[in-house]
């Protein structure tokens, strides 16, 4: 019989996994597609780091579920409204790759302070895939920052488009930041931590970025689209998981 | 019941080449954290050099294989603590990274973590010429472990341990 505190735990993890899991599937394809060979090997680098993110807080929360599941299951063989990511990174890119980064560094930033946080982890897996998670998270950030930076203070086209890109995002940035009584739960025993606590960080690295990129967030802003941490996704990420899933649940025997 | 002694199996161990870098050892790398002997068994703890390092497979079947041959089958365990670094690379290895044409990753120094930091440690030495009138290419290299640089001495574009 599992304890609260273990639900919880999966849950926390289920989190984590899925929102590196999402973004990455978005990164991954621009694999092939790049705009430069440089990039292009860039991204799938950085996607690789966040499958490898998620694989160990899947194998995590298959191992207190302890019910013979595997990060696999996880991964193919649930459907949108069991997934827990943000409903930031599902977003398509449409192969603007201004927008790849804009998204990136957004929730890079985000993770760079959570992973922070959870390194004081009481619970030793958690702390240990923290540390492991944030060296990498801190190279995605400082190279999407450059991007920014580079496309914003660039020509008027790129400026333009990273400014757009930046304004469809930023009424997602909110939701990053939600909690709800799995945190509680996790924070009263010192698992996790309080994600509000590094809100005007995240603000403050955020702007130091945008000044340097001449862009301006969007002022006034009212629409905050949320739902992840129900399972509640936009159109998006179901054809995101046809695809992801598609093998799995076509042929279910395969094997690596 | 196992007969080796545990510097024999790390001697074994150190015979594997990293499959993506075969000029140093698994053990080299840093990947091997810990040999135990049980009564009747022996348990391997590796870790992953970036989280979704497509070659860990491939080094734990290796290990696998490697341990058959002396009649072992090692329970083999990921672990992710203490998160692997290069500073964990003796100076010789980084020499055998150097020598097979690999610039190998400076020290490490924990107050550059943060993103914005000045992490600028100055250009990195050409590993052919050694010349350190060299630019970063790119980020990102061949596989997760290495960046891309180009020599204007030698004019040859080479590869980079990065610094993790």
């Amino acid at each position: 019989m599992m304890t609260d505190l273990q639900k919880a735990l999966i849950d926390f993890c289920l989190r984590i996994a899925d929102n590196s899991l999402i973004h990455a599937q978005r990164i991954s394809e621009w694999t092939g597609h790049g705009p430069i060979l440089e990039e292009d090997i860039a991204m799938s680098n950085v996607a690789l780091d966040l499958i490898g993110q998620s694989r160990g807080f899947y194998t995590y929360a298959a191992q207190i579920d302890g019910d013979g599941k595997t990060e696999d299951f996880y991964a193919f063989r649930r459907g949108e409204r069991e997934f827990r990511n943000k409903l930031m990174v599902e977003q398509p890119d449409n192969k603007d790759f201004g927008f790849t980064m804009m998204k990136l560094f957004l929730n890079g930033c985000f993770d760079y302070l959570m992973f922070r946080d959870l390194m004081k982890s009481t619970d030793e897996t958690i702390s240990g895939l923290a540390a492991k998670s944030i060296k990498e998270v801190t190279y995605h950030v400082r190279h999407a920052g450059d991007w920014v930076v580079r496309l914003g203070d660039g020509t008027e086209e790129s400026h333009q488009r990273i400014q757009n890109s930046l304004n469809e995002l930023w009424p997602y940035t909110n939701e990053l930041f939600e909690q709800d009584s799995v945190d509680a739960l996790l924070i009263s025993n010192g698992i996790a931590f309080d994600k509000e606590k590094f809100r005007d960080e995240w603000t403050k690295m955020v702007y130091e970025i945008f000044a340097k990129a001449t862009l301006s967030v969007p002022e006034n802003n009212t629409y905050s689209p949320t739902g992840g941490l129900k399972g509640i996704h936009s159109e998006h990420l179901g054809y995101l998981l046809a695809e992801m899933q598609y093998l799995p649940r076509t042929y279910p025997d395969a094997v690596w | 019941m196992v007969t080796l002694a545990s510097s024999e199996i790390w001697d074994l161990l150190n015979s594997i080449p990293d499959p993506e870098v075969p000029a140093i050892s698994i053990v080299e790398l840093g990947v091997v954290r810990d040999v135990r002997i049980t009564d009747s068994n022996v348990e391997v703890d590796i870790t992953p050099t970036y989280s979704g390092c497509p070659a860990l497979k491939s080094m734990e079947e290796q290990i696998r294989a490697k341990l058959l041959l002396v009649g072992l089958t090692p329970s083999i365990k990921t672990i992710y603590k203490p998160a692997w670094t290069t500073d964990w690379m003796s100076d010789e290895t980084k020499e055998k990274l150097r020598a097979y044409g690999i610039a190998p990753p400076e020290k490490l120094s924990f107050e550059n973590l943060h993103p914005f930091a000045n992490n600028d440690k100055g250009p990195v030495a050409c590993p052919f010429c050694s010349s350190t009138d060299t630019s970063l290419t790119s980020r990102f290299g061949s596989t997760a472990c290495k960046a891309l640089h180009f020599c204007n001495g030698c004019r040859q574009p080479f590869e980079q341990f990065k610094c993790h």
